[in-house]
């Protein structure tokens, strides 16, 4: 009887095993960064080696992360059930703040601001600090967990946008006129003069950068680590009032008046996409943590999902009155705002879905915009009544790396940090649409590669030709030694591509020596020519 | 209503006391990582710009009163060196302790080889006054002693007939070979050679016995030519002629088989003794006559001294150098040796000084704690992964050179590039076959003799 219980016992472990195995599988999918390299095919043996070795190390480091994963970062994200009849977007507030912890509830909170709203919002990289920027000159910072007021600061100016800059050290505010940077004190402590009649500020904290735009239409990029301006793009749309960063590749997404979304790097003059979104002005635009949804909302009613990558559309929704703010928190929850309303969708990024996952409507006020807390479940509203915060189960990313993002980072811990992200600060020409191709090679195709050869060589053809002529036309021996003849003598002195091709021209042809044909034979001597005259002609041919 | 809502608490985040050590938390998920290639570039980028600044190779330098003209390490003790002079004196030398154990004297002429025994308490000098000494070493007193000047003579005399230009002593036995007219073989007991080679009329410079076969010893001669003796035998058994002369001859300790010499072409040609015909690799670089090559103990790298006043380091199997050390004030290298860890560098110049460097020039001094290795691997392995990308590869490889040096490359380039133009031209203008190309590796061989 015991060796039946424990042949079962054993049976039951090795299943869990296997389940576990199965598990830490599907979980290594994540980790892996592409398909493994085919090493079979390759005939070089060291290459072969060293491939299958990369492989291997790479595999390895898949497993490790998966099992650490599974292991010691344990499901902890938000969740919210309906139970029988009930929906959960039916849920109110009130009923949501009642059920959950008290910790949790307690995050949920209405600021009372009537007078210098509507308020824009913001948060650092870690959620742990909020920033309010009221319309009528309002700048304040808040440890709003703890309720805890930073700073304040009324600039008596009109406030259009602020965002905070690499840590809650600093934050940027687009007045009236230009831009300025405030300290956490709320002293000001430089005013960006190039940055003029700005509508949205967006900073790019991998690249230090903060991007800009407004009634030009012209998209400014400054460093904020050495102040210099980056890029000036003129977008020639006229005047952009959404602007909102990829964060997978740092590309900035703007949306026009004329319904064209349309997407710039720095090291671009020109957009590197144009899409053609709605019908209508674009109102916002928002895209998932890892660049694979984009989300777009216009004038004309439609909330449209895209898929960034391939940029075609994938389904769209229809909201009842135009959205007006768009938002998608870290784990692909995405809050639409109109109005008075907020809508929470679940999944409705890679499908759409029938019914939104939480809806809320506004106690006063008329919305401005929204964000969702990183690594928290709140969903902060900033509206013309001031500044409230809803629970939304589920949005945010329940465990943090410290490197990356600590709510709970100390003075030290801040300043050194702020050190690492300074030495692996990004530079603005890394910026590409897909961020993968950095430091790859990349094979030119055999078509290509030819068809800019042959274009080198004529523009080479070209300019020596040009040289040629303007040499032709001056033949003035005077100051043909003059430092600057020199020089241009030296360049016209081009290295010549075609050469040896034409020297194996020549050699077929038997103008060189060496090879190919024979050497031209000397005309014989015409049997009419006295002997006396013979010595004239070439020896030996008769 | 089921409800569950991100909450943490702070004190389980957050250490409990000042002293604890600070929680990290650690989430590996892709999604919370963006940019990670371009972040590892600009890492590896930083990694390579970093060691950059930190090579500074030079670590000290031990004075002597005459140019130095052969070095030795204690196969026994890690921090023991002798280092022979010019005037006759060979000094022994504390390199951790930056002090001198003891001057040897006795030669009346110039000490040109110096080799300790593997028991290391033995050492051997050769001198061109035509006698061999053999010298006992005192073990080396505290560190904080102080620099000991006490001299001591030699314990034995060995007389020979003709002025000797090297010597090496035998790995395992109480043996050892001296370079002359000929190739002496001698007992530690026995005040007459036990047996000599000789192989021609010309003179032999340098002589080293295989660190693997104990019968098998190197040579290389002013004939120019890479002989290789047998003990066992009474004769030499194989021998090549090159179109210049090789000055040192070093074992690589881990492939016995094969070996570098160190010509006065400015390069290093490493040989596998069973394959003489064609040298395995051509090491260049050096803008003048490469003086001395010795092994590093891990047989990946060796060191080369030269002429041209530098001291260079090569991946054995690199053709070119990895690493090139000056300084203004060092003269001709006559002489160069690899510490018995691997991790330093020892070269001997004319300029009366013996030059300690690191064998790795960004090398970090001292113990290092385990998360300084973690990050020195980190780095070493970005750049390695990197090592292509043209930014990173232009910094890697940037070495300064003196002036002269430089230019002495620049043309040195510009010959050898022109003799190439040259070649390809007369091949190209002449009968098919009719110009036989010699490959490189084998072009510097004349002959080989059996």
């Amino acid at each position: 009887m015991a060796e039946v219980e424990d042949i079962e016992r054993a049976e039951n472990v090795s299943k869990k095993r296997r389940r576990g195995e199965s598990e830490t599988a599907q979980r290594m999918a994540k980790f892996k960064r592409g398909a493994a390299v085919a090493t079979r095919a390759i005939a070089d043996k060291k290459l072969k080696g060293q491939l299958r070795h990369s492989e291997k190390l790479a595999a390895e480091a898949a497993y490790k992360a998966a099992k650490a994963e599974q292991w010691l970062l344990p499901e902890e994200g938000g969740t919210l059930e309906a139970e029988g009849l009930e929906r959960t977007w039916r849920f109110s507030q009130e009923e949501i703040v009642k059920e959950a912890e008290t910790g949790a509830a307690q995050k949920v909170f209405d600021l009372d601001l009537p007078e210098l709203g509507p308020y824009n919002l913001g948060f650092t990289r870690s959620g742990r600090h909020m920033l309010l920027g009221g319309r009528k000159g309002h700048l304040a910072i808040m440890e709003w967990q703890q309720r805890h007021l930073v700073c304040e600061v009324q600039v008596r100016e009109t406030v259009r946008d602020a965002t905070f800059l690499h840590n809650e050290q600093f934050f940027a505010a687009a007045q009236k006129k230009y831009v300025y940077i405030y300290d956490k004190r709320g002293l000001e402590v430089h005013c960006l003069k190039e940055h003029t009649g700005v509508r949205r500020l967006n900073f790019l904290p991998y690249h230090f950068l903060l991007a800009s735009i407004g009634e030009g239409g012209v998209l400014r990029y400054q460093d904020m680590s050495t102040g210099q301006i980056i890029a000036q793009h003129r977008t020639k749309m006229g005047t952009c009032d959404t602007m909102r960063q990829n964060p997978w590749n740092g590309v900035m997404q703007l949306g026009h008046s004329n319904g064209i979304v349309s997407m710039w790097t720095p090291n671009v003059t020109t957009a590197v996409v144009k899409m053609l979104c709605h019908r209508g002005p674009v109102r916002a635009v928002a895209t998932d943590a890892q660049g694979q949804h984009m989300v777009t909302a216009g004038a004309d009613g439609q909330v449209k999902v895209w898929d960034v990558r391939k940029l075609q559309p994938m389904h769209s929704y229809f909201s009842r009155a135009p959205a007006e703010s768009l938002d998608i928190s870290q784990r692909g929850l995405l809050a639409v705002g109109y109005g008075r309303n907020v809508q929470v969708w679940k999944d409705a990024l890679a499908q759409k879905q029938e019914s939104p996952y939480m809806c809320h409507t506004l106690a006063s006020g008329v919305l401005r915009n929204f964000h969702f807390c990183p690594y928290e479940d709140v969903l902060a509203v900033g509206h013309s009544g001031g500044v409230s915060t809803m629970l939304v189960p589920g949005a945010g990313e329940p465990h943090y790396d410290s490197r990356v993002a600590d709510p709970f980072q100390g003075r030290k811990a801040r300043r050194e940090q702020e050190v690492a992200h300074l030495m692996d600060k990004l530079q603005p020409d890394m910026i590409v649409l897909d961020p993968s191709t950095i430091a790859q090679v990349r094979k030119e195709p055999k078509d290509v590669a030819e068809e800019r050869k042959a274009e080198a060589a004529a523009a080479n053809a070209a300019r020596r030709k040009e040289q040629e002529d303007k040499n032709e036309s001056k033949k003035r021996m005077k100051g043909k030694n003059k430092p600057s003849r020199r020089q241009k003598k030296k360049q016209n002195n081009i290295i010549e591509a075609g050469k040896p091709e034409l020297r194996q021209r020549m050699r077929e042809q038997g103008v060189l020596s060496g090879g190919g044909a024979e050497k031209k034979q000397p005309a014989a001597i015409p049997e009419d020519v006295p002997r006396a005259l013979h010595r004239f002609y070439k020896k030996g041919v008769q | 209503m089921k409800i569950k809502a991100i909450n943490r608490s702070a004190s389980e985040c957050t250490r409990e006391r000042s002293q604890d050590v600070q929680k990290v938390h650690k989430n590996l998920d892709p999604a919370l990582h963006p940019f990670e290639k371009a972040v590892e570039y600009t890492r590896a980028l930083n990694a390579a710009k970093l060691d950059r600044v930190f090579a500074k190779p030079f670590i000290s330098a031990f004075p002597h009163d005459d140019g130095v003209t052969c070095l030795a390490r204690n196969p026994k003790v890690l921090n023991g060196l002798a280092a022979g002079c010019a005037d006759g004196i060979v000094k022994l030398w504390d390199v951790p302790g930056k002090r001198s154990l003891r001057k040897l004297v006795g030669h009346t002429g110039a000490v040109k080889g110096i080799s300790i025994a593997p028991s290391g308490d033995v050492a051997v000098s050769c001198s061109t006054d035509c006698s061999v000494r053999l010298f006992r070493l005192p073990f080396a007193p505290f560190m904080s002693a102080g620099p000991v000047e006490d001299e001591a003579s030699a314990t034995l005399e060995f007389q020979g007939k003709h002025a000797f230009r090297g010597i090496d002593h035998h790995w395992t036995r109480n043996t050892f070979a001296t370079a002359g007219q000929q190739v002496d073989v001698w007992d530690h007991e026995r005040s007459e050679p036990i047996s000599n080679f000789s192989w021609g009329s010309d003179s032999v410079t340098s002589v080293r016995f295989n660190p693997a076969e104990p019968d098998l010893l190197a040579s290389a001669g002013s004939d120019r030519s890479i002989a290789l003796y047998d003990l066992r035998s009474s004769t030499p058994i194989r021998k090549i002629i090159m179109q210049t002369r090789s000055n040192a001859i070093a074992w690589n300790p881990m492939e016995a088989f094969n070996f570098t010499c160190a010509n006065e072409d400015c390069n290093l040609y490493t040989y596998d003794m069973r394959k003489l015909q064609s040298a395995a690799c051509i090491h260049k670089d050096f803008v003048s006559a490469v003086m001395d090559v010795d092994y590093s103990p891990t047989g990946r790298e060796f060191v080369a001294g030269s002429y041209d006043r530098s001291v260079r380091l090569f991946a054995y199997n690199g053709g070119h150098s990895k690493e090139v050390y000056h300084t203004k004030r060092m003269q001709r290298v006559f002489s160069v040796r690899f510490s018995g860890d691997g991790s330093y560098v020892f070269s001997g110049s004319d300029d009366m000084n013996v030059r300690v460097w690191k064998a790795k020039a960004s090398q970090q001094q001292g113990t290092l704690v385990a998360r300084e290795l973690h990050k020195q691997a980190y780095q070493d392995a970005l750049v390695q992964r990197y090592q292509h990308m043209p930014e990173i590869r232009r910094i890697t490889r940037h070495r300064h050179l003196p002036v002269p040096l430089y230019k002495a490359a620049k043309l040195r380039r510009t010959m050898t590039e022109a003799e190439d133009r040259k070649q390809k031209r007369r091949v190209a203008h002449s009968k098919p076959g009719s110009v036989i190309v010699k490959p490189a590796r084998k072009k510097k061989i004349v002959t080989e003799i059996e």
